[in-house]
């Protein structure tokens, strides 16, 4: 059986005095992924690794890693590649997964999270891989569960799993075989442009990254990127001028404008693509080198064009392909027991 | 009636600006008598030993939320009114934003019936408009004959200029105030916490305190407009620095505006939603640290007219949902005197008689409730006495209200309950 050591979150309603103390406490999983911030330096180091050894294992006998341990997927939003290398992964590893999402299921018919979370934990499962439009979800299901619950998108939180495996395609074509400190990417400027504001591919990134010394650059409109994006990391900067970004990046990260988040917001598309679309003509007068990544979907003709998506500086399959290591890495961690990779949490609670 | 004497205490009444020792008798539900300590005979009355306690007019809340009639899951009239008695509460103001909505005598007089099993005195505040839909106004006359001590249509706010203009008019013709829940909803569609960093970094969409501050601002020109009608507007639950510096504003030009403060308002800032925790979500919500101190300044200087709770429980598999589609609201009541004495008093140094007018003589004046909030002969034999010094711990799990959904379970507070007296009886004793 998993580990269930349960650990304090940050004293969370932290009163701005000394007098009074709160004692909030959550059993949230020491192996849940619910943020990159959950995640120490050496664990980012780890689990790399790890997916560098899952990937290259022999299949029959990666595939007794996990054997017949239970994967839930729970799907309360559309996906296509979160989902499907999730799936792959614990497959990969043996694991047995079932699939819950929104429609064809009993959430259809008003069961809470909380109550579908501990269904699922009663039918024998011993981590869940969840996707919910609210942002924070996770934090709720770890809670009501206490089982290891990896992250795949929350509202417009976090998607940590996508910024591991964006910083594994990273450091494939920057910084082979370097150890993960807080130098790293030290050297290295990137890009992240579109729609911010909605993005949880574009927090956790910019989460991310800033610690292993890269300097990231937000561009876009106002509407979809606040000036307060640049405050929730150091090493962040708002360049709302694309090409001025382009000249300074060695790497670009291009999102889609989420219509379905918009909420009212009226976008003018056309001067959208003038100022901010990944063009053929564009990469090649301002980033000519630069690697071109997408987390996906992609509305090919808007934010990028196909030019430049199927081009030679594209690494956007590349990021799909590290998907399927990188979330067997994350579900080795949530499942192994004592022996497994330890975390900065699970350090924690054992001091 | 049987008589109190209750001796040995020291007696806080700001209203009469006591301050001392004395002996105090509640007789046929009213303060008969206060004197200097031995003085007053016993006749057969039953006497409290108050010796290192503090003896002060019961507390007054005009900010709470009851759920009677139509949410009882929540709360009912009972046990929100037992929870008040164990917050030191002697009389509390209900919100009309009730199932259906409080908008008519009938209503108004229903919930102040023997029936609902009051414990302390309940005055109903009645919506303003019909339904609380903003559109056509109550009949303020005859919900004031009916009890109704304010009108507002708490939860949501009064948005249009032609039908806030009207109410303003007709409540000071019934010698009513107005209260704004002051929020432009307009700005704040599927918003779930303070606009700001904080709130980019969770995901969750933010209200700007411009949302409450423009609206304050609104309604204070309205005000000045109908200013021979002699308006008065208050503003509930006051949570940003722009806003109040808009009534201090409105103040200075002679216009008559109040406001009050919740506790949470005042001791949390909103790093208490980080980590998406539902009980630290209410409207407003929980601001930046410079609107916390904000508030603590308003209240030091003045600017703050009292102190109210906003009581807003919740069943608990109501919070237990995902942050942006929990409710609104915390439980306030039981835990109000111990924060705003553990964090105006000691930390602050705001001496103790002025932490009690804010939370009772204070709001008593805003809302003209006679005979309430003070201890000077003939007043309503409402008492609090409580030990000022003593730290306790406040669990939810203890509460009397149905609702457990309050940030501060677990917390030390300081200033302990230990007897209230509503009308001359005992409706709370520390066990």
């Amino acid at each position: 059986m998993s580990q269930k050591k349960q650990r304090r979150t940050s004293p969370s309603p932290e009163a701005p005095a000394t007098a009074i103390s709160p004692v909030v406490c959550s059993p949230i999983h020491p192996r849940s992924l619910l943020s990159t911030g959950d995640l120490s330096l050496e664990d980012v180091q780890s689990v790399l690794h790890l997916a560098d050894l899952l990937e290259k294992e022999e299949p029959l006998h990666r595939d007794r890693r996990l054997l017949k341990r239970r994967v839930s997927l729970l799907f309360y939003e559309s996906s296509t590649r979160t989902r499907t290398s999730f799936e792959l992964a614990a497959k990969a590893l043996g694991a047995d997964t079932s699939l819950v999402s929104a429609q064809s299921s009993s959430i259809e018919k008003g069961e809470s999270l909380k109550d579908t979370g501990i269904t699922l934990k009663a039918l024998g499962a011993e981590c869940i891989i969840l996707r919910s439009p609210y942002s924070g979800a996770p934090y709720l299901l770890a809670e009501a569960t206490g089982l290891p619950i990896l992250n795949a998108g929350d509202g417009m939180h976090e998607h940590p799993s996508q910024a591991l495996l964006d910083l594994r395609t990273i450091l494939g074509h920057t910084k082979v075989g370097t150890k993960v400190t807080d130098a790293t990417l030290k050297d290295v400027t990137i890009t992240i442009c579109g729609d911010i504001f909605h993005s949880r591919v574009a927090r956790s990134n910019a989460l991310l990254l800033p610690r292993l010394g890269a300097r990231v650059l937000l561009c876009g409109p106002a509407p979809l990127l606040p000036d307060v994006a640049a405050q929730i990391a150091p090493n962040l900067v708002i360049e709302r001028d694309f090409d001025r970004a382009l000249d300074q990046s060695q790497i670009v990260m291009m999102l889609r404008i989420q219509a379905e988040r918009l909420a009212g917001l009226s976008l003018d598309l056309d001067e959208y693509k003038a100022r901010y679309q990944a063009s053929a003509d564009r990469i090649a007068e301002h980033a000519p080198k630069a690697l071109i990544m997408h987390p996906g979907p992609m509305i090919r003709g808007l934010e990028i064009t196909s030019e430049v998506a199927d081009g030679p500086q594209s690494a956007i399959a590349e990021q799909v392909r590290n998907g399927v290591a990188i979330r067997m890495a994350l579900m080795m961690r949530a499942l192994s027991d004592e022996t497994g990779p330890r975390t900065q949490a699970g350090k924690r609670a054992a001091r | 009636m049987s008589s109190i004497l209750i001796r040995g205490g020291h007696l806080i009444d700001p209203a009469a600006g006591v301050d001392a020792p004395r002996d105090l008798l509640l007789a046929d539900g009213r303060v008969g008598a206060i004197d200097a300590p031995g003085k007053i005979k016993q006749n057969g009355a039953e006497v409290v030993n108050a010796k290192g306690l503090v003896v002060a007019p019961g507390l007054v809340d005009i900010h709470v939320h009851l759920r009677e009639p139509g949410q009882g899951y929540k709360e009912t009239i009972a046990s929100g009114t037992a929870a008040a008695a164990a917050g030191g509460f002697t009389a509390v103001c209900a919100m009309p934003n009730t199932v259906p909505v409080n908008d008519s005598p009938e209503a108004t007089r229903w919930m102040q019936a023997t029936e609902r099993g009051a414990a302390i005195r309940v005055f109903p505040i009645a919506a303003a408009t019909r339904g609380s839909m903003g559109e056509a106004l109550t009949e303020y006359g005859s919900l004031k004959a009916a009890g109704a001590v304010a009108v507002t249509d708490d939860g949501k706010p009064i948005l249009g200029d032609g039908i806030m203009r009207a109410a303003l008019i007709a409540a000071a013709r019934a010698n009513l105030p107005v209260i704004q829940h002051a929020e432009d909803t307009r700005m704040t569609g599927g918003c779930s916490m303070n606009a700001g960093a904080l709130a980019f970094r969770l995901g969750l969409r933010g209200m700007p305190t411009e949302a409450e501050s423009g609206l304050v601002e609104r309604d204070i020109r309205l005000l000045a407009e109908v200013k021979d009608s002699r308006a008065h507007l208050h503003v509930a639950h006051l949570s940003t620095k722009a806003a109040l510096d808009a009534v201090r504003r409105a103040r200075r030009n002679g216009l008559r505006v109040t406001c009050e403060v919740a506790p949470h308002h005042f001791v949390l800032n909103e790093d208490a939603v980080s980590n998406y925790n539902t009980h630290a979500k209410m409207n407003p919500p929980l601001r930046s640290e410079k609107d916390r101190a904000a508030m603590i300044e308003g209240i030091i200087d003045g600017s703050v007219d009292c102190i109210a709770t906003d009581h807003a429980p919740h069943a608990a598999h109501e919070k237990e949902q995902e942050f942006e589609r929990a409710p609104n609201g915390i439980t306030g009541l039981e835990s109000a005197l111990g924060l705003s004495i553990a964090f105006l008093h000691v930390r602050h140094k705001l001496p103790l008689g002025r932490v009690i007018a804010l939370l009772s003589s204070q709001p008593a004046n805003v809302l003209s409730l006679k005979g309430r909030g003070t201890l000077l002969v003939g007043s309503f034999a409402d008492v609090v006495i409580f030990d000022p010094n003593r730290q306790w711990t406040f669990k939810a799990s203890d509460s009397r209200s149905k609702s457990k959904n309050t940030p501060f379970d677990g917390w030390n507070l300081q200033g302990q309950v230990e007897m209230t007296i509503s009308q001359g009886r005992v409706v709370y004793r520390r066990s």
